[in-house]
């Protein structure tokens, strides 16, 4: 294989780089998930999501993807997948849960493509 | 004087452990995983490491977005693992090498190597798993050696260049080798390889590059470092940047070394899981 240098701006499909912007415009929301650490954390949002999110003042945009438990709007939103990785936690959604809702596959589908990466 | 003996490179995906913990290690789908850590932990415990220096990623338990340290080294005691978020069981604290942390952190910041060092540090899986992998049964392991956990940033850009990774690497080895008790070393790197969790692209594992770079880190580790951060998120998916802990790993080993046991399986969770022994060559 070819190894050579790569244009930095050149966007990759499907992939958002977790930058400095992304960084300041998620900073609320992946406070929030990094807070998903610890089990009463993650006991006080299930008993109020709502007061949980203003407790850590997520912006409009971050609280509709939370609600919508939508991995590419938390994204969007400038979550960085580490971090939402324990918001998924809390709905006991794993990283192929995570994987096929991303891609709009079945986690059947999502599995098999995983498996065939292998061939 | 301390001696490098080798280098070990493991994923360190959070899946192994819950595997580990529910003893599913000869399963159908985790065994072909499992099997390739048998003639490693042969070939420690012919060795005996003293100490092992476990160069992983934090995941967002010992550092958040507020403070976030490109390089970090701990320099405590011990260590322990915290709950992530979804309940990984709690394992016992890890013995740390506090006298050999400080000589690494002088010998690198002489060299001109800017460090975090942390006289607190929660690890995550990213540095549990590989010590489940390669000592089974940790404090109960009676070859279960010191540990120092170094931890580079792969969380945000701007993330170490591959050539920063290697020279790290050099640096460290450096350090170690000056280091003067007589104790054997085993250096871990840990990630990888190839895999993507976010965004649409979810699920990429790119298996001729993996080969490539697992070629490549024993034969010619110069030759990766002309791979730039982006093109390294495009070949090895946005998670797959975990390679610059085996560059960092490789550094360590100095020019030559031995290919002793490999394996390569995809997929691991949603990860192509690469495992080397890597003997160093006097």
């Amino acid at each position: 294989m070819e190894i050579s240098e790569f244009d930095h701006h050149t966007p990759i499909e499907g992939t958002t780089f977790f930058d400095g912007e992304m960084a300041m415009k998620g900073y609320a929301l992946n406070k929030m998930c990094y807070s998903f650490n610890a089990a009463e954390a993650r006991e006080a949002y299930l008993a109020d999501p709502e007061a949980y999110f203003d407790k850590f003042k997520l912006n409009d945009e971050q609280k509709q993807a939370c609600r919508n438990k939508n991995v590419l709007e938390m994204i969007a939103a400038g979550g960085n997948i580490y971090y939402l990785a324990k918001f998924a936690g809390i709905y006991k959604m794993n990283m192929q849960d995570i994987g096929a809702q991303q891609t709009g596959m079945s986690v059947k589908e999502f599995k098999e493509k995983l498996l065939r990466a292998g061939d | 004087m301390a001696k490098i003996i080798g280098g070990l490179t493991t994923s360190h995906i959070p899946a192994v452990g819950n595997a580990i913990a529910r003893e599913q290690m000869q399963d159908p789908y985790w065994k072909p995983f499992f099997d390739a850590y048998p003639p490693i932990r042969e070939w420690l415990d012919e060795h005996k490491p003293d100490v092992a220096i476990n160069i992983y990623n934090d995941h967002g338990l010992g550092f958040f977005l507020d403070q976030m340290p490109t390089f970090a080294i701990g320099a405590a005691h011990e260590y322990v693992n915290e709950d992530e978020g979804w309940g990984l069981p709690k394992l016992p604290p890890f013995p740390g090498d506090a006298k050999l942390s400080w000589h690494i952190i002088e010998g690198m910041v002489d060299d001109e190597f800017d460090i975090t060092s942390c006289q607190e540090l929660a690890v995550d899986h990213g540095f549990t798993v590989p010590m489940q992998l390669f000592w089974p049964g940790l404090g109960d392991n009676p070859n279960m050696p010191r540990a120092i956990p170094i931890s580079a940033n792969t969380v945000q850009h701007p993330i170490p260049t591959l050539k920063r990774a290697l020279d790290f690497g050099k640096a460290l080895g450096k350090a170690i080798r000056s280091y003067p008790d007589d104790i054997k070393v085993v250096v871990l790197g840990t990630g990888g390889l190839s895999h993507q969790l976010d965004g649409e692209r979810a699920g990429f594992i790119n298996k001729e590059f993996d080969q490539m770079c697992m070629e490549k880190i024993v034969t010619d580790p110069e030759e990766l470092t002309k791979i730039s951060r982006h093109e390294l998120v495009r070949q090895a998916g946005a998670q797959g940047t975990e390679f610059l802990m085996w560059m960092m790993m490789r550094g360590a080993l100095g020019d030559k070394v031995t290919p002793l046991h490999q394996n390569y399986h995809i997929p691991i969770s949603n990860t192509g899981a690469g495992t080397m022994l890597l003997e160093c060559v006097e």
